[in-house]
């Protein structure tokens, strides 16, 4: 019988793995990759505690939805500072970018 | 027997009850063989499509078209097939193997995968799940992926051009699609394909006609077809994204296009043209196959038509068409619909309908003056002078005039 | 072992370790192929979870658009340089170190929680989730506040993102 057990088990596993990936990660695409992975991550916590405990109410699913929105604003966001970063800098590895105009 | 599908599955199913399969194995082996059957079905259409495609050409530019291999040219995509596949596969150097090999099947795959959810009779149908609407939106943006990954695995700037561009061009006209997909989710009060099919008293067609068309011109677009095919203008930048496939790997993606477009016509069959609606459909369940393919050839003969008919319309002009035109109109259409639709909530559906048409006729008038003022306006500020039949030179005016 | 978790052990199988190659591959294309597959593992989870609607967003936002973005930026900022040298910096153990740690700590935290090992409840059949959550997001004595209010944020990041990238032709 399917638990409540093996979702978040799979949810803390994604999202320790996109942990690694956003510390240790040197370019900064992949660091935004680890990001999305966590916040995967999260939102099957969130669908994960609606279905098994209170599928009677809505507030998982509309929390999510909420969360799926800012995730893509961020990406947006995100992605359209590397491009202007590597327009100045030409890198976006994210140990060469450490120093503030000179 | 007039619903042969469903009764060959439940024989089969009983079949495998009685052998003593527990009741899950037994519904996916079924659900694997339902696959199977409709996937074969499908591409075994595919082929059938090249011979209409060729055919219907040949007669828009007044010639025969394939008349040589069987009777009226039928065996000619297996003489096609077949030379496909004793071609020579090539992979260019420095390119990515596995990537390479995998875009062209991604590309066929995301068009079979659509005919999941749309209904072919009432008691027939991939699956009914209700945010069907949404899942067709979903392949159509994973679409895009093949595309991406074949230009990129290539290893050739002007297949990345190519993909840049066509990745360009079907984002820009997702939003349409979406848009108007989402007009006859209102008027039918749910996603779901089978439902919509069923709320189509009078077809949607004759109630929401400026969606129909919106879907139809975006859909076009979408699937890369003439007149928004400059992914693969051979004279512009020769054969876009899948420049580097050749033999069966290239037979994929034009395959793929090919039941892409018909894809798209049943979509808009199903959302519009009232599915498998039609005389006798409830007796013979089996018939609603029929009509849906006879709606959606019909659709796919326009689509050739325009095909055959109009020229090539440049990226700028075509991302311009979507983002300026078509997003803007199917916005205003959608909140019109979504307004009159709650305003009109407990009125007969006879009225009901001939309110939308009304405002769906209104919204056009206004469109198309607009777009004559604003051509009008366009017209004067660059100034064309148009020029006048007139001998210019006052002397030889003269001499003219004098004989 | 019924179906259920069977499909559930594949796919979680299949997402985990398409998630460990997104963090581990040198080529930052695979990279971002690893993480489409991984998200596809994700929108079959949520289909077990009876979630259809967000299986199906999940598609459209985050292959359909968020993955299309990353590989178009990926593309925009290659340095050939890039694919050669380390791909992790100094830290990478502890990072290593710190996301195992995490993970044994969420576990353990989460056994002893009463609630660890509730089973699967049957969802009523005649309510339309959707319906309820469309309401629920317009609704406002729900979360139609929410709902504006990521809306707005929304539309500030599109004009945020074109102004940030916008070419300065000086």
């Amino acid at each position: 019988m399917i638990s409540l057990s093996y979702f978040l088990v799979f949810a803390a596993a994604l999202f320790c793995i996109g942990l690694y990936g956003a510390m240790a990660r040197k370019n900064s695409v992949a660091i935004l990759m680890g990001i999305e992975l966590m916040l995967n991550a999260v939102v099957i916590n969130l669908i994960a505690f609606w279905r098994f405990r209170t599928p009677e109410v809505i507030t998982g699913q509309a929390f999510a939805v909420i969360v799926f929105a800012v995730a893509a604003a961020e990406v947006a966001v995100g992605l359209a500072l590397f491009i202007a970063i590597y327009r100045q800098r030409q890198t976006i590895a994210a140990d060469e970018i450490d120093l503030l105009k000179w | 027997m007039s619903d042969p599908v469903n009764f060959i599955a439940e024989w089969l199913k009983s079949l495998m009850a009685n052998i003593g399969l527990p009741t899950g194995v037994v519904v996916v082996i079924i659900t694997l063989i339902g696959i199977v059957v409709m996937a074969t079905f499908l591409l075994v259409m595919d082929i059938g499509l090249v011979w209409f495609e060729r055919k219907m050409v040949a007669r828009f530019q007044d010639r025969l078209g394939p008349n040589r291999v069987g009777p009226f040219g039928l065996i000619q995509p297996i003489a096609d097939i077949i030379k496909l596949l004793i071609k020579e596969d090539i992979m260019p150097q420095g390119a990515d193997k596995f990537i390479f090999n995998i875009a062209p099947i991604f590309a066929l795959a995301t068009v079979l995968l659509l005919w999941a959810v749309i209904p072919f009779a009432p008691t027939i149908l991939g699956s009914d799940i209700n945010v069907a609407v949404l899942y067709i939106v979903a392949i159509g943006a994973v679409g895009t992926l093949g595309i991406i990954m074949a230009g990129w695995a290539s290893n050739n700037k002007y297949a990345l051009l190519g993909a840049f561009r066509t990745v360009a061009q079907m984002v820009a006209y997702e939003v349409p699609i979406v848009i108007a997909l989402l007009v006859p989710v209102i008027l039918a009060r749910s996603m779901g394909m089978q439902a919509i099919v069923e709320a189509q008293s009078p077809w949607y067609i004759f109630v929401i006609p400026l969606a129909a068309f919106i879907l139809f011109v975006a859909s076009i677009a979408e699937i890369g077809r003439t007149p928004f095919d400059i992914n693969e203008a051979e004279s512009e930048i020769v054969a876009g994204y899948h420049i580097e496939y050749t033999g069966m790997k290239f037979g994929l993606f034009y395959a793929g296009e090919l039941l892409h477009a018909l894809t798209v016509s049943a979509i808009i069959a199903t959302l519009f043209l009232g599915g498998w609606r039609g005389p006798f459909v409830d007796q013979v369940p089996i018939l609603g196959v029929f009509y849906l393919f006879l709606k959606s050839f019909l659709i796919y003969y326009v689509i050739m038509w325009v095909r055959y008919s109009f020229p090539r319309i440049r990226i700028d002009q075509m991302l311009g068409f979507s983002w300026k035109f078509l997003t803007p109109l199917a916005l205003i259409l959608l909140i019109v619909v979504a307004i009159l639709s709650k305003v009109l909530e407990g009125v007969s559906p006879p009225i009901f309908a001939l309110a939308m048409l009304a405002a769906n006729l209104i919204i056009i008038g206004v469109t198309v003056t607009v777009l004559r003022v604003y051509a009008r306006v366009e017209r004067k500020r660059v100034g064309e002078e148009r020029p006048l039949a007139v001998v210019p030179d006052p002397e030889l005016q003269q001499l003219i005039q004098q004989e | 072992m019924t179906v259920l978790h069977v499909i559930f052990l594949v796919t979680a199988v299949v997402t985990l370790g398409a998630a460990v190659m997104v963090v581990t591959a040198r080529n930052l294309i695979h990279s971002a192929l690893w993480l489409i597959l991984s998200l596809f593992g994700v929108a079959v989870i949520y289909g077990l979870l009876s979630a259809a609607f967000f299986a199906v967003v999940q598609v459209v936002i985050y292959i359909g658009a968020i993955a299309i973005l990353m590989i178009f930026a990926i593309m925009l900022t290659r340095r050939v340089k890039q694919d050669v040298g380390s791909i992790v910096n100094k830290g990478w153990w502890l990072a290593g170190l710190l996301a195992l740690v995490l993970f044994t700590a969420l576990v353990w935290l989460f056994s002893t929680w009463s609630g660890f090992r509730t089973p699967l409840p049957e969802l009523a059949t005649d309510v339309d989730t959707i319906k309820v959550l469309g309401a629920a997001l317009v609704s406002p004595s729900h979360y139609v506040l929410p709902f504006e209010v990521a809306s707005v944020l929304l539309l500030a990041a599109l004009i945020g993102a074109v102004v940030v990238a916008w070419e300065r032709k000086s």
